[in-house]
């Protein structure tokens, strides 16, 4: 199962946790997470990558919907600390150049 | 029938009534029950040797002395295995060496699974073929000699092959006086004796076997049940090949329907536990079960289990891949609708665009949607015929045992397969050397015959005839000898420290039902044995009991509690040592210890009047026998080494 352990820094940016699998069964929560805070106001967002282990096409598809979903809002989405697995996935389907991921939280904005 | 046939069988039958004759009425009548806790364990004890006994009378009743085989036809091909894990150089190429010179064409390969680069520089040399482990080996179960020997089968392609281990030298003619029993078309096996050359007259370690590479075996092939006792003996690739895929086979289908038996609770369940929002899973989740019940009705037709599963995996990696295609559909939809993406990044280049490569590689078992849920995820990788835990798919020589030979000659003669036992000495062997080897070697044999005792038992096999399984049943059953042994110590010593007699009372009927079966029972070892030095035999099958009880508790602990066996490889040279071992008979010490204890106790009792006369004198001469038995060990422990009794003989010839 996947957990989200989610923070909002002083500068307002909203960072998204997924620790676990992002997949078919748990991308419609990381949607959830990512609906709460924008609910919330908070529009800049990052996704920390470090404690997910892999992603499948429907976790790409969760991540491109919040992209849009902040932009809408008048912010952005961007990702941070990929591991190998979504690193490779991301560069297979050429969605590193509109998602690129930075190395850290705190650079991503 | 020959005249020694009859008189054999005259001898068991007489040994059967005379047993039977004692032990009903032990049962029956004699127990003391107000004794029970050593009443009852003695008579057990006794049973289980009257069994062993009947058992061997089994053995001997088929007692067959094979007629010279006939000498084998030309181009037969033909491998000669060596099995070699650390031994030294010099042992494994001198065994290499006498294999090349086998008269019979052949190739020579030693099976290194030390994989030694050296080694195979010097054999090579020789033209000595050199085999290690493939790469498929690697960070998967070894299955130690058994494995050594499927990796090699699967390098070579010879019709037989011979087995030797690394230090059983063999003789020129082993192939050709042993290949003409092939010409029986059905015959998978041909096991030779193992005979041991360093070994001194009086074998303080009990290394030789006559009995059982002689009688014994001769009384298991008249059953078609010659034991293949891992090495020197000769066997057909055919048999062992088709060996392998039907066992490949059972377990595929066994794996498969212990699967399928399961798929709908798990699918019905992975859908219970879906959320809202769920929608494309579950419906894909339905599509699988739809799927799962066509593999259930094709398998059901009779249609081949590969074909079968191979469209399945189909059917799953097109539902795979249409959800990536849904995903990505979906993905690209939402790109095109981002305001101000486009000005940014040409999002209607390239990036539209996902190509086939990337898709395939998104549906594939590892990355697919469909592993979203975990236990649908193992089940999806059930339905179909790979064995990737293993190295490889087909394992002709059995690996449920630390003694691969015993579990894959239960194989064989459950397939229909013939073995033969030819009693001509064709290798020379070196035995261990020193005590602690030796216990090694027999704890491992006898903890190889447990587990499959325990895996494999021979009365749940499909195939064998009830002589078969009594053959099997009957050298599993010696095994089990450690108990019994542990009850025959403790009965003498309570009657004589604590007065207290097992039995009613010691009667003439008593001696009158029992001497008569012991006699005629050491009478059928004299006659089947003519001459053989059996008496080292009969020692250690009760002096080793510690050894016999571990086998049976590890292998227990092993098979069922998955425990480890904490097993090791038998040393094939001597060990060093720089004093006595005494430490590893303890046990047996002990044992003698008490046992004289309660020799001077009874002798004591006698002498203030308490004991008995009549009841002390039996358990005196019962006590002498235990210590005549147990006194093995003492030689056992004192034993320097083959090379240092030779020097120490040499000595004494040289000055009388």
């Amino acid at each position: 199962m996947i957990e989200f352990n989610n923070e909002t820094l002083a500068n307002g940016v909203g960072v998204i946790r997924p620790v676990g699998r992002l997949n078919m069964v748990s991308a419609p929560h990381l949607g959830a997470n990512i609906d709460a805070l924008i609910g919330d106001g908070t529009v800049r967002l990052v996704v920390d990558l470090a404690g997910t282990d892999f992603i499948d096409s429907s976790g790409l598809g969760a991540l491109i919907t919040g992209l849009k979903k902040t932009r809408q809002a008048g912010g952005d989405l961007r990702l941070a600390n990929p591991t190998a697995q979504i690193t490779a996935v991301l560069e297979m389907t050429n969605l590193n150049r509109v998602l690129q991921p930075v190395a850290s939280v705190d650079g991503a904005y | 029938m020959t005249p020694r046939q009859l008189t054999i069988r005259l001898i068991v039958l007489a040994t059967a009534i005379l047993g039977l004759n004692y032990i009903i009425w032990r049962w029956m009548v004699s127990i003391n029950w107000e004794a029970w806790w050593i009443a009852v364990p003695l008579v057990l004890a006794e049973t289980y040797s009257l069994l062993d006994s009947l058992l061997f009378g089994v053995t001997m009743w088929r007692y067959k002395q094979r007629d010279t085989p006939p000498p084998p036809p030309a181009g037969l091909t033909v491998d000669v295995f060596i099995t070699t894990y650390n031994e030294p150089f010099d042992l494994v190429m001198g065994t290499a060496r006498a294999a090349k010179n086998i008269a019979y064409p052949h190739r020579t390969w030693i099976l290194d699974d030390g994989n030694r680069a050296d080694l195979r520089a010097i054999a090579e040399a020789e033209g000595i073929g050199w085999i290690t482990r493939s790469e498929d080996w690697a960070n998967r179960p070894r299955h130690a000699k058994a494995g050594n020997l499927n990796n090699a089968l699967l390098a070579t392609d010879g019709e037989f092959m011979l087995i030797l281990d690394a230090d059983q030298v063999p003789d020129p003619k082993i192939l050709d006086n042993t290949l003409g029993y092939f010409n029986n078309r059905r015959m998978a096996l041909v096991q030779t004796p193992q005979v041991f050359v360093n070994v001194p007259p009086n074998d303080p370690l009990g290394s030789q076997a006559p009995l059982f590479y002689g009688p014994i075996q001769q009384g298991k092939d008249g059953w078609n049940a010659a034991f293949f006792c891992g090495s020197n003996a000769i066997i057909r690739r055919e048999a062992l090949m088709q060996l392998g895929v039907m066992r490949y086979v059972s377990e595929t289908e066994l794996a498969l329907n212990k699967a399928l038996k399961t798929a709908d609770k798990v699918v019905a369940k992975a859908r219970r536990q879906l959320g809202p929002g769920q929608e494309r899973l579950a419906s894909a989740l339905s599509t699988l079960a739809t799927d799962l019940q066509q593999v259930r009705r094709e398998l059901s037709e009779g249609q081949a289990i590969a074909d079968v599963t191979y469209r399945f995996q189909e059917r799953v990696d097109a539902v795979a891949r249409n959800l990536v295609a849904e995903d990505f559909a979906a993905l690209h939809a939402e790109l095109n609708s981002i305001e101000g993406l486009s000005r940014t990044i040409d999002v209607d280049g390239s990036l539209a665009v996902v190509d086939d490569v990337a898709l395939d590689r998104l549906s594939q078992r590892d990355w697919s949607p469909l592993g979203a849920v975990e236990t649908v995820r193992v089940l999806i990788d059930s339905v179909n015929a790979e064995k990737a835990g293993e190295a490889q798919a087909v394992m002709p020589l059995a690996t449920i045992s630390v003694t691969e030979d015993m579990a894959t000659c239960m194989r064989l003669h459950s397939l229909g397969w013939e073995s033969a036992y030819h009693h001509e000495r064709l290798a020379d062997g070196l035995a261990p050397e020193d005590l602690d080897s030796m216990l090694t070697q027999r704890l491992r044999w006898a903890q190889g015959t447990m587990q499959v005792m325990f895996r494999e038992n021979p009365f749940m096999q499909k195939g064998l005839s009830l002589a078969q399984r009594l053959m099997y049943l009957a050298t599993m059953w010696s095994y089990l000898s450690g108990f019994a042994a542990v009850a025959y110590i403790a009965a003498p010593v309570i009657y004589l420290t604590l007065g207290i007699l097992p039995v009613q009372s010691l009667s003439n009927e008593f001696f009158l039902r029992l001497i008569p079966f012991l006699v005629i029972n050491q009478i059928l070892f004299m006659v089947v044995g003519r001459g053989v030095k059996t008496w080292r035999g009969q020692q250690y099958s009760l002096a080793l009991f510690p050894t016999w009880i571990k086998s049976v508790t590890s292998a227990f602990g092993n098979v069922f509690l998955g425990r480890d066996l904490d097993f090791r490889v038998t040393p094939k040279t001597l060990q060093a040592r720089s004093r006595l071992p005494w430490h590893l008979v303890r046990p047996q010490l002990i044992a003698m210890a008490v046992l004289v204890l309660a020799a001077g106790v009874g002798v004591i009792r006698l002498l203030l009047g308490q004991g008995d006369l009549l009841g002390s004198t039996v358990n005196f001469v019962w006590i002498a026998f235990d210590l005549l038995i147990f006194s093995v060990v003492i030689e056992a422990v004192r034993y320097p080494g083959y090379d240092a009794w030779l020097d120490s003989t040499k000595k004494k010839e040289g000055n009388p």
